[in-house]
């Protein structure tokens, strides 16, 4: 089995498979806006961070920020891309209240770089997608929209516009429809996410729109070379949703297909809350956008030196560090991609193993019971108190067998309560394990007396029994007891 | 200060005056403000005359005249509206900036604000630089000054009438097709305009990004020189401006001596009128007689530059006026009730016919489809109008043209017929598709009415084209001082019917 067959639908006539390709959109994190001086930021009062040039007023001009050519640059070659020497921005014309000059500067048929590839997992499949494009341009400011339908222009009674954001730098990336089905378009997006955060040009902040995607899907016969028809899903920002909208968009178009209909090229809203994509538009209706170059910049001119500047100092690759993770610390592929792919994660855990502990028992807590954690209270790997060394250390009295698993469970969670070390936590609350033969036997003796009929299953043969046993023990001694001691000694009260 | 000669002053004389303790800033100012006073009734040069505001600054630099010291200090200057002014309303002669208050200052604007430059006010324009007479303005048409029946010429008239008025001591002017250049001629003053990118666009209302430049217009070729020399420089916020390879230097030639100018059979191929052809060939004669030689060279894709020019031109305008949507500032038509409405009717009601004929027609030539065929075909005639000017370049030092085919018309006389308003720029507009330097200088006149002499040098040779202008000025011995003739009056006096009222202050 692989991606490909995986995504093969039964249909009533034949069995087709899905085509999709992506549009990723990504806001840089430059400290000031893409043809401005302005300040990029989040959170703060609208239209603070504002100038004539963000505003478009009469006369403003856009100068290029360079760090923001620096960070596409980035993301161009770690995507394989060939940068081109010379790129040129032009202008998108339309109206919208979100975009003051009535055209966004972005980058057509001469974009920053082309040609690349980015290759991602599956399960224990590796795809490589075809990159077709990065380029540069601005985002739109952000418009709210008072009384009538939520959110929409259409109906309400006011609309205002904060432009802090217009203005920020935002680069696309646009993949070749290679991309099998819903599941790996979804594994491709974190991936791809995993990777942008990596390079330090984006935080990728999904609840505030950091990073969007549009996804463009068509079905065709399965075997055929054609791409059908495609739609358009616009504006996506979480992972779950495009992956459901993809597979509600899937069986519609087959429906379509199969009942003898065709495709109309649109571009479809999906509704999470009814699990269905209405159109937004069609093709009938898509912009005439008057793509023209921007005659207010200069084309950019690349120094290839520079370019290669760039390439050296590029961080190793999170699609990189999971092969490495998986060859230096043995880990399985799966738990290499949990733990290598997000960048802070993976240093978390390279401290702990640096500490000198099992890296796959340290993989364990890492992606168990720390992660856990992170995702309860909200934190980056890194932050918090549960630092690398308190890890480490709590991962090494389980492999000395001081802590049983179970207890260490409890350490953890003391450790983050009381922000202690977890030897003191052990002290303190005494959940050191218990190896003490006497004890143990007095209280396995106990359990013995006390459930005879259990017993008595055991010594007939009911071999399942000693589980019982052995978890009443455990429980007699507050979880502390040597799981492995305890069923040695069961076994020899019982076989006696 | 009585007997002071605003008709005949030049910046050079005004700055020794001032210099020389004889006159204060306050009282040549005062001189400008007298002088509108006076003829602006008939003329109607300024869109904002800042009479208080330029009192009081020269009083302040006479003041402190040691710590404003600088060599533009206290010297006042007339602004056409289409570049923003902190403070100062700029409405680029349209209702759609009516009113409109910037929040920041052009760049040009700024460095002469720097230096102490007093401003007397902002100057008529056609909207949006669109024009070639001042009749596009959606508030007054300037009147010549020569003639007042007649127009200044435009887009830049206004800076024009008001320097030949005597109604400034010089102006700052805009030039994308010939907007300095022409005017300049037509109000018999000097004109120019740079290689693209000395001056910095930023500030300035785009018309056609790729085109625009900044020049002055003044009442000699020396002040024409002083004046490019404090716009001038590399913006940080202009991409497009660059830092000239050497600076330009205030001119002092009387002679010719070796140079080689060519003479474009092209451009007189194309109705010049007599009058005009008469005094261009005399000041040829003239450009021999002061060691020069003149030769016939080809500019072979002259025809094809004004279609490109009304593709490109257009095609940018349509991008950079879309910004006036009623949105953010401006004029916005009231109770709209939904967005597109809103758009359509603050647009519709904002901007004047040739502004909208433009947007259609630039719109149109970039829509898909059509982008290849017009668009990109005009921008492969640029490169060949270039082309032809490095191959004259190779041959010759400057090429010399009459400015404008005609002298000033009669107001009223082209309004209907854009094709031959459009025609005014025939010999100006190769040079902006070009980006070369090219100034206009009064050769004299006909009819009583100016006519213009262009030199059009290489890339970044001001120093040439203003050398040159200045030999041939001292030897035509122009005299600036307008008649204020209202000969044509009578019969345009169904054409003042038209004009509306100024922009409310």
């Amino acid at each position: 089995m692989t991606a490909a067959t995986d995504a093969i639908v039964r249909g009533a006539t034949r069995d087709w498979e899905p085509v999709i390709g992506l549009e990723v959109h990504v806001e840089l994190d430059t400290a000031t806006k893409m043809f401005c001086s302005c300040a990029v930021t989040k959170g703060d009062p609208p239209n603070t961070h504002t100038c004539p040039v963000c505003l478009a007023h009469p006369g403003a001009l856009p100068v290029v920020n360079q760090r923001a050519v620096e960070y596409a640059t980035r993301i161009a070659l770690a995507l394989n891309c060939t940068v081109r020497p010379r790129n040129v921005f032009h202008r998108k014309n339309y109206f919208y209240p979100d975009l003051p000059k009535a055209y966004q500067i972005s980058q057509f048929d001469e974009p920053l770089a082309v040609d690349g590839w980015f290759e991602y997992w599956v399960g224990d499949e590796k795809l490589r997608c075809r990159v077709n494009r990065v380029h540069m341009e601005e985002d739109a400011a952000k418009l709210v929209h008072a009384g009538g339908e939520a959110g929409r222009i259409a109906g309400s009674d006011s609309s205002v516009v904060d432009f802090n954001r217009g203005g920020t730098p935002l680069i696309e990336i646009v993949t070749e429809p290679d991309i099998p089905s819903p599941a790996a378009a979804r594994e491709f997006l974190q991936q791809m996410r995993d990777l942008v955060v990596e390079l330090g040009v984006s935080a990728c902040t999904m609840e505030e729109g950091q990073v969007r995607w549009d996804a463009n899907i068509s079905v065709r016969p399965v075997g055929s070379g054609e791409l059908g028809t495609r739609t358009e899903l616009k504006n996506m920002n979480s992972f779950r949703f495009l992956q459901q909208a993809l597979e509600s968009e899937l069986p519609r178009q087959i429906a379509v297909l199969e009942a003898g209909g065709r495709i109309d090229q649109e571009t479809l809203h999906f509704d999470p809350d009814t699990g269905t994509t209405t159109p937004l538009r069609s093709k009938e209706e898509a912009h005439d956008y008057r793509y023209f170059p921007e005659p207010d910049l200069v084309p950019l001119v690349m120094d290839p030196a520079w370019v290669d500047e760039v390439r050296a100092a590029l961080p190793e690759l999170p699609a990189a560090r999971v092969v490495r993770f998986m060859e230096r610390y043995g880990l399985a592929r799966a738990d290499a991609l949990v733990i290598g792919g997000p960048g802070a994660l993976a240093r978390f855990y390279e401290a702990v193993v640096a500490e000198g502990v099992d890296p796959k028992l340290a993989a364990n807590w890492t992606m168990g019971e720390y992660l856990a954690h992170l995702n309860a209270a909200g934190l980056e790997p890194g932050h918090g108190h549960v630092t690398p060394e308190r890890l480490a250390a709590l991962v090494r009295l389980v492999a000395d067998g001081v802590v049983s698993t179970s207890a260490a469970k409890d350490v953890f969670a003391k450790m983050i309560e009381e922000r202690g070390e977890p030897a003191d936590v052990v002290e303190r609350h005494g959940l050191a394990q218990l190896s003490d033969v006497a004890a143990l036997e007095a209280a396995v003796a106990e359990v013995v007396a006390g459930h005879p009929s259990q017993v008595e299953q055991y010594r007939a043969g009911k071999q399942q029994v000693l589980g019982f046993l052995v978890g009443q023990v455990m429980k007699a001694t507050g979880g502390r007891a040597n799981p492995k001691l305890v069923n040695d000694l069961l076994r020899t009260a019982l076989d006696r | 200060m009585e007997g002071l000669d605003t008709l005949r002053l030049t910046a050079r004389e005004a700055k020794k005056l001032l210099v020389d303790g004889e006159i204060s800033s306050a009282e040549l100012t005062k001189a400008y403000l007298d002088q509108i006073a006076a003829v602006e009734d008939r003329v109607r040069a300024y869109i904002l005359v800042t009479a208080d505001n330029a009192a009081k600054y020269s009083t302040k630099v006479d003041r402190e005249m040691q710590a404003m010291r600088g060599p533009l200090a206290g010297l006042p200057i007339a602004v056409k509206d289409n570049m923003v002014t902190e403070g100062v309303t700029t409405t680029c002669a349209s209702r759609i900036l009516n009113n409109y208050m910037p929040v920041y200052t052009a760049t040009a604007v700024r460095q002469l604000w720097d230096d102490h430059v007093v401003m007397l006010g902002k100057t008529n324009l056609d909207e949006f630089a669109m024009g070639s007479s001042t009749e596009n303005s959606s508030f007054q048409t300037t009147r010549n000054p020569w003639d007042l029946g007649t127009v200044p010429g435009g887009s830049s008239g206004g800076s024009a009438a008001a320097v030949a008025a005597g109604e400034a001591l010089w102006g700052l002017g805009s030039d994308t097709g010939g907007s300095i250049r022409q005017p300049a001629a037509l109000c018999g003053v000097v004109g120019m305009k740079p290689t693209y990118g000395l001056v910095s666009r930023y500030g300035l209302i785009a018309f056609a990004s790729s085109l625009d430049q900044i020049g002055p217009l003044t009442r000699s070729v020396y002040d024409c020189a002083l004046l490019l020399r404090h716009i001038m420089g590399k913006d940080p916020h202009d991409a497009t401006s660059v830092t000239a390879p050497a600076p330009v230097d205030l001119p002092s030639a009387e002679r010719l001596d070796g140079l080689r100018v060519g003479i474009p059979r092209e451009y007189l191929a194309v109705g010049i009128e007599a009058g005009v052809r008469s005094r261009f060939d005399e000041t040829v004669a003239l450009v021999e007689e002061l060691g020069g030689s003149c030769v016939e060279v080809s500019l072979p894709h002259t025809e094809y530059a004004l279609p490109a020019y009304y593709i490109i031109a257009p095609a940018e305008a349509s991008a950079n006026l879309a910004r006036f949507d009623g949105v953010r500032y401006g004029y916005r038509a009231a109770d709209a009730g939904d967005l597109l409405t809103m758009y359509e009717r603050t647009r519709g009601e904002g901007f004047g016919p040739e502004v909208k004929r433009r947007i259609m027609i630039g719109t149109y030539a970039l829509s898909a489809g059509y982008y290849d065929a017009y668009y990109g075909r005009a921008q492969r005639v640029r490169t060949l109008v270039r082309r032809d000017f490095d191959e004259v370049f190779a041959e010759v030092d400057l090429v010399a043209s009459p400015t404008s085919p005609t002298v000033a018309f009669p107001v009223g006389a082209r309004t209907g017929d854009p094709l031959a308003m459009y025609m005014s720029d025939l010999c100006t507009i190769p040079v902006n598709l070009a980006g070369l330097p090219a100034i206009s200088i009064p050769c004299g006149l006909s009819d009583g009415l100016p006519v213009g002499f262009q030199l059009i040098g290489p890339a970044f040779s001001e120093n040439r084209v203003l050398g040159a202008a200045h030999a041939l000025e001292a030897a035509l011995g122009f005299d600036t001082a307008p008649p204020f003739r209202d000969a044509a009056a009578a019969r345009v006096t169904g054409a003042a019917g038209h004009e509306s009222a100024g922009p409310a202050r």
